[in-house]
């Protein structure tokens, strides 16, 4: 994080579909900021030909987007430089979550975002609770799409403030139909898939908890540091329950595809109780350059999931996965080991012997959570 | 809960008068905020607008007299119904709306009481009526005045509030909407200009507007929670994933079970989720062993957990199949394993649950 005193605040406007009204609020406060005599500008703005919205734009001041041809096409992206140069104090970005094209500067326009905070530029942002990285496997076990824009959740956590923009699905519905989102083939096309009922009143609920959720871990760090100024110097007994308690969670990743699912939700839960979360990969030898090429490369996709989650992971040497993954626990005071629960077919019919039975048997003392398969 | 199977003719014919019903009554919208001046009464005032420019007949029938000024802007636009009068005091006027039949009505604080002498005691009893009689309402409710919520909302705002309207009513309403604007967070924070436009209760504190805020956050997703297995219930759909995390903590007389309890209850706290404990019913248990079981269910008690007592020959079929009707998400067992008793109990029912559970989590705690 930048030590600059002026670090920008970012403001998130949560959604749960598109059309939801996520653009026209955003855009409804710069207008609110701009009459106060803030100067903003859209640093990007994605008006999908909705009527409304692109009318909400008027009289904001646009930063012509930055031209990137990519395999013979011309694309818009957000020219970062432009609005550095510009210096507003409050920038507009839509669709936080959006994958830059290929030759962009920054894969991800959340990564452009924090350039503009770094510099000390406000920015107002829009995304769905869909683009959650720790929700993705929920998401797709209700929904069937696997979300592939997705933004880790540390990223939202860093946000200043989380607004839930509410639309109730069957409003949606009627918008939806009546032209207002999507082209009317489009709009079919999507309330045959995305824009089902009962699809759309689970993701609300999932969006209203995930504000609840960034409102709660927002006035709880208030609390602690208000606690903080009142203890003291008093050291030693100052910690908070919270902190005495703190948890610890430890994650096995392995080749196995489950290994991605198992990371997420290692990593939600360990957010969840505030807990620290680590993930250890277990090999013969020690050495991922050891290994079958097939297999390195999807344990160091893994690996590399977990570091974009910032969880550090390590490569442990150990001939028997269940004793190693235990010890490494104990000794890092782990009160939680996540591993996944093994496919069916793999489950061996000698009882006790499987990996999950010996880390069971072994963790006598710590708790051990079996993940279960997402699958639908 | 979920009834599996087909419909028999009696609950068809239930279905039938309930959608006879449904399409004759007026539907009701309510937006829910977490405080005053979040913006309620303009987002309802917008919504009327809208309405209008696609040709519905919008009339207001209740409004707040200090709105913002966008607000004011908006009501200039609206046809009003005069306020009637009961023994002097000036409110909602039901029949002068009833009369004027509109399509929509607009009652701006649905936990307003009406004066004594007035048709109904409660301003949401009037837009009960206004509903029955196929008349649309819009309307507005603040936290604090619904009934559940009052008493811990008085733990932060330290205010006591008289007018209220009952949980269900917010529940039976076909759409809610919640209003979250954040507070203003300019207090704290000193002069920053994505905050200065709050228009947060002067008299509660950020700290207060924010505690407010995730409770009525909370409220909205159990009332779409709620809405949500209604519409699955109704379209028989079963529920293979929750978008809440309920946590089942199984307890047995053997169990160190306490500390299960205690964590099922952090862990429902954080995740802002459901708790339940259960115990498989035992015929062959000792008067010992009862009581055991008896002070973990009086811990499970004190944690305000929801206890359910289950029956069947497979303890793991009976604790699996409870954790899917009930949409469970994780299921907390205890190790019960000590050496000899390994074969005995690990190589059936722990094992087999494991197995078992597939989409749900299992966290094996030491015993």
């Amino acid at each position: 994080m930048s030590d600059s005193p002026h670090r920008g605040t970012l403001k998130i406007f949560l959604g749960y579909a598109a059309g939801v009204g996520k653009t026209y609020q955003m855009l409804d406060e710069a207008h609110k900021l701009k009459g106060e005599g803030v100067d903003v500008v859209l640093g990007y703005f994605e008006p999908h030909g909705r009527k409304d919205t692109i009318t909400k734009a008027e009289g904001l001041e646009v930063i012509p987007r930055r031209k990137v041809d990519y395999r013979g096409a011309e694309f818009g992206e957000t020219d970062v430089a432009a609005i550095l140069q510009r210096r507003p104090q409050v920038c507009v970005i839509d669709e936080f979550a959006h994958t830059n094209i290929p030759g962009s500067e920054h894969s991800k326009r959340w990564q452009d975002v924090h350039v503009l905070l770094d510099a000390g530029i406000n920015v107002l942002t829009t995304m769905n609770v869909q683009h959650l990285e720790s929700l993705n496997d929920q998401v797709w076990q209700f929904t069937g799409i696997r979300v592939r824009e997705t933004i880790p959740d540390w990223v939202v956590k860093q946000a200043d403030e989380v607004v839930m923009v509410d639309l109730p699905p069957q409003a949606l519905l009627n918008r939806l139909m009546r032209g207002v989102v999507y082209t009317p083939e489009k709009a079919q096309q999507a309330m045959e898939n995305f824009f089902k009922e009962s699809t759309l009143v689970a993701l609300r609920e999932l969006a209203i908890r995930q504000t609840a959720h960034e409102v709660d871990v927002r006035h709880t760090v208030q609390d602690e540091t208000q606690g903080a100024e009142t203890s003291g110097d008093d050291h030693g007994s100052a910690a908070s329950p919270r902190t005495r308690s703190r948890e610890c969670i430890l994650i096995l990743i392995t080749e196995d595809p489950s290994s991605a699912a198992l990371i997420r939700r290692g990593k939600r839960v360990a957010d969840y109780l505030q807990a620290e979360c680590l993930a250890v990969c277990i090999l013969r030898d020690g050495n991922l350059q050891n290994i079958a090429a097939a297999q390195r490369e999807t344990v160091e996709k893994h690996m590399k999931f977990a570091r974009n989650l910032q969880i550090e992971p390590s490569v442990l040497q150990g001939d028997d996965v269940a004793q190693t993954l235990v010890e490494f626990a104990r000794s890092h005071r782990v009160t939680q080991i996540f591993i996944a629960r093994p496919q069916q077919q793999k489950w061996p019919l000698a009882l006790g012997r499987g990996l999950v039975e010996r880390v069971v048997r072994l963790a006598h003392d710590i708790q051990v959570t079996i993940v279960a398969e997402r699958r639908r | 809960m979920s009834t599996k199977g087909r419909p028999d003719p009696e609950q068809l014919l239930r279905q039938l008068q309930a959608e006879e019903q449904y399409y004759r009554r007026g539907r009701l919208k309510i937006f829910l905020g977490y405080a005053g001046g979040v913006g309620k009464s303009f987002r309802m005032l917008d919504e009327a607008r809208r309405r209008r420019e696609r040709g519905e007949d919008v009339v207001v029938g209740a409004i707040q007299p200090k709105a913002s000024r966008e607000a004011d802007a908006l009501l200039q636009r609206m046809l009003v119904i005069p306020q009637g009068s009961v023994g002097g005091v000036p409110t909602m006027d039901v029949e002068a709306i009833l009369r004027r039949r509109p399509q929509v009505c607009l009652v701006d604080g649905l936990a307003y009481d009406n004066p004594p002498g007035s048709a109904h005691p409660k301003r949401w009893q009037d837009v009960e009526h206004l509903l029955t009689a196929g008349i649309s309402v819009v309307a507005t409710v603040n936290l604090q005045h619904i009934e559940e919520r009052r008493e811990q909302v008085e733990r932060i705002t330290h205010k006591h509030v008289t007018e209220t309207v009952p949980e269900s009513f917010l529940r039976n309403a076909d759409e809610i909407e919640i209003v979250d604007a954040p507070p203003d967070f300019a207090l704290q924070r000193g002069p920053n200009p994505l905050f200065v436009n709050g228009t947060g209760s002067p008299a509660l504190s950020p700290q207060q507007l924010s505690e407010l805020r995730e409770i009525a956050l909370l409220l909205a997703a159990d009332v779409v929670d709620f809405q949500l297995e209604a519409y699955l219930a109704r379209h028989g759909i079963q529920q293979l994933w929750g978008t809440c995390e309920r946590f089942l903590v199984c307890v047995s007389p053997h169990a160190e079970a306490a500390k299960m309890i205690a964590s099922g209850r952090r862990n429902a706290d954080r995740f802002h989720g459901d708790l339940f404990v259960a115990y498989v019913n035992r015929p062959d248990a000792t008067p010992e062993e009862r009581s055991v079981l008896e002070r973990n269910l009086e811990e499970a008690r004190g944690v305000n957990a929801r206890i359910e007592a289950l029956d069947g020959d497979d303890p793991a079929d009976a604790i699996i199949e409870f954790a899917r009707a009930h949409g469970v998400t994780q299921i907390f067992v205890a190790n019960l394993l000590k050496s000899s008793l390994w074969d005995r109990i690990f190589g059936q029912p722990l094992d087999h649950l494991i197995r078992a559970a597939e989409n749900i989590d299992v966290r094996v705690f030491p015993a």
